[in-house]
């Protein structure tokens, strides 16, 4: 057995060798870390020194003016503040539709997400060869904005809620497929090779094997998805789809007498995004915790 | 005929000799029309330039209990994986009962992992399923996609799975999620799960390298009632001696992909055992023991007994 031998009287400085070597490295480190940030503040002033030019100094001219607006809506609504709970009644029907939307092109778009996701990801991809396809028709999905397909839709298929479903339904299979095989490819591999073991098909494996342990991220994802939605809802409604986006666009065309319903607008959508976040919070903690204890 | 069969590291063609059942076991009436039960035939698996397996061949022609030993990376867990179709073979032939299953495929191959159990040192369940859903995922090849995948269970499945759980003394847990369990627990749930695929072969990786000595004693002893009580062929790769003596009716020993040794666990000698594990004069037995034997006869022995008989 071979003994170690403790040295009796260790000295209390690295050798200086050893020392100097490590003094360089942290110099080196700091010197690249002060190149990169003395690059990036060159990018940026030279960036916003173009960006003025381009607006021909208009930014300088409306800094002063940039809480006129607000202030001027929120003093009105302030001065017609009894009437803000009839109108919050009065819109609740817009939000619904709008939250209507919001939803069935959050689930369809999930669905096809998890499909997606699943196809793409490496180690649970039933056909290896294609996750590329299933990776590039994704990024399809995300660079086209919902309102270009949204526009398009709507010259197609005409005004209404239809189009915009389809629209963010497309987007949200883009989005949340890409984020759904990330928490997929960090899915532990045993259960897996479990139900593989059992000669289990590999529907029987992504549902019973994969699925359980990436359903309180990928639910949160989609509750999150859902809120991103509803905002993009009402977005579309700018351009032809109805709901509450629709009345947001009347009133703000309208301008000063129709700001009270601004602000019940933007109330209503507000509290509609804090109810989804406390039901998101609600079930991701069952999920993450469980009933069977 | 019986007899050790030590060979050089170059010599890798043995012939397994009989050895005596240690009881009466059903035998598969394959073996009755002259067909070997389980043959490995100079099969190969090779990961990039190394042969993780290289050439191994052995017979298995009763439902015996075969431990594989040898040291970590000897080869031991991949023979298991490809006798199960977890890992493919690089070349050579897996027969049972006269059917080569390394070219089975599709639904032909998940219907030979129905039949050929598997139970893995890090138990591999679903962790946040119950643990009677984890017993039932071994009738996942034999019920309809669909139904499994919603959980729709025939109550006669319900009933068998609560009893193999009850049998293996872990009832109480059957609506607990698996991840809730201890490791010993786990693995009897694992046990539970190939019970009920009824299964022709259990393979069990390691099944006791992820546990203390007192859980690694319950489970050896769960497998070995299994294996006597059902008359099942088991083949479990262990890390230690003692445990290979102490359960195993034949010891397969392997060393850098190679069959070093197949013989009786009486065979298996310190000698043979160095061997085995390329080990010099220091090699110590105790070293590797999982028994509570070796707790010696203090607090953790009496508190290890007790546990061990309830």
């Amino acid at each position: 057995m071979t003994e170690i031998v403790l040295d009796p009287a260790p000295s209390d400085r690295p050798p200086p060798r050893l020392e100097g070597e490590y003094l360089r490295l942290v110099q080196q480190r700091r010197l690249y870390s002060f190149a990169l940030l003395a690059i990036f503040l060159l990018l940026l002033v030279s960036g916003f020194i173009a960006a003025d030019a381009r607006n021909a100094g208009g930014f300088w001219d409306g800094l002063d003016h940039l809480g006129d607006f607000p202030a001027e809506v929120l003093s009105e609504a302030w001065a017609n503040r009894a009437r803000i709970p009839g109108l919050l009644i009065a819109f609740l029907p817009s939000l619904v539709e709008t939250v209507n939307i919001a939803a069935v092109s959050t689930l369809l778009g999930a669905i096809a997400a998890v499909l997606l996701a699943l196809l793409s990801t490496r180690g649970l991809a039933r056909w290896p060869r294609l996750t590329t396809v299933f990776r590039r028709s994704m990024d399809a999905f995300r660079a086209l904005p919902e309102v270009v397909i949204a526009l398009v839709l709507i010259y197609i298929l005409g005004g209404g809620p239809v189009p915009a479903m389809i629209a963010i339904a497309f987007h949200t299979a883009g989005a949340l497929g890409k984020l759904f095989s990330e928490v997929a490819e960090n899915a532990d591999l045993k259960p897996v090779e479990g139900l593989t073991s059992v000669g289990a098909t590999w529907g029987q494996k992504m549902w019973l094997g994969v699925i359980p342990q990436v359903a309180p991220d990928w639910l949160s994802y989609a509750l999150q998805r859902f809120e991103i939605n509803i905002r993009a809802s009402a977005i579309l409604g700018f351009v032809g789809s109805g709901g509450i986006g629709y009345d947001l666009k009347v009133a703000m065309q309208w301008g000063q007498g129709k700001y009270d319903q601004v602000v019940a607008i933007f109330l209503l959508l507000f509290v509609t995004i804090v109810i989804v976040d406390q039901i998101s919070s609600h079930y991701r903690n069952l999920l993450v915790k469980g009933r069977a204890q | 005929m019986r007899s050790a069969a030590v060979v050089g590291r170059s010599s890798i063609n043995l012939h397994w000799l009989a050895i005596d059942p240690l009881r009466s076991f059903p035998i598969s009436a394959a073996t009755n029309r002259g067909l070997r039960v389980l043959e490995l035939r100079n099969v190969t698996r090779m990961f990039g330039r190394k042969a993780a397996v290289d050439n191994a061949s052995f017979v298995i022609d009763r439902a015996a209990f075969i431990g594989i030993i040898g040291r970590s990376g000897a080869g031991k867990s991949t023979v298991l994986r490809m006798m199960n179709r977890l890992t493919d073979a690089s070349s050579g032939e897996i027969l049972f009962e006269g059917r080569d299953i390394l070219t089975l495929e599709g639904s032909a191959k998940r219907a030979w992992q129905s039949q050929c159990a598997m139970i893995f040192q890090q138990f591999n369940l679903v962790p946040r399923l119950d643990v009677a859903s984890n017993v039932l995922h071994g009738l996942l090849n034999r019920r309809s996609t669909l139904a499994t995948m919603f959980s729709l269970w025939p109550a006669a499945d319900i009933t068998r799975a609560l009893e193999i759980l009850d049998r293996l003394g872990i009832a109480e847990q059957a609506p607990k999620r698996a991840e809730a369990l201890s490791g010993g627990q786990q693995q009897r749930v694992a046990i539970a799960r190939a019970l009920m695929q009824d299964p022709k072969v259990i393979l069990a990786d390691e099944p006791i390298a992820s546990l203390d000595p007192m859980n690694a004693q319950v489970v050896m002893d769960t497998l070995r009632r299994i294996h006597e009580e059902d008359g099942r062929m088991v083949v479990a790769n262990l890390h230690t001696l003692d445990t290979a003596r102490r359960y195993c009716d034949r010891v397969i020993g392997m060393r850098d992909g190679r069959i070093v040794f197949d013989g009786t666990p009486d065979q298996l000698s310190t000698g043979v055992a160095r061997d085995i594990y390329g080990a010099d004069e220091s090699f110590s037995e105790d070293a590797t023991s999982t028994s509570i034997d070796r707790l010696g006869s203090g607090p953790d022995r009496r508190f290890a007994e007790t546990m061990i008989s309830q």
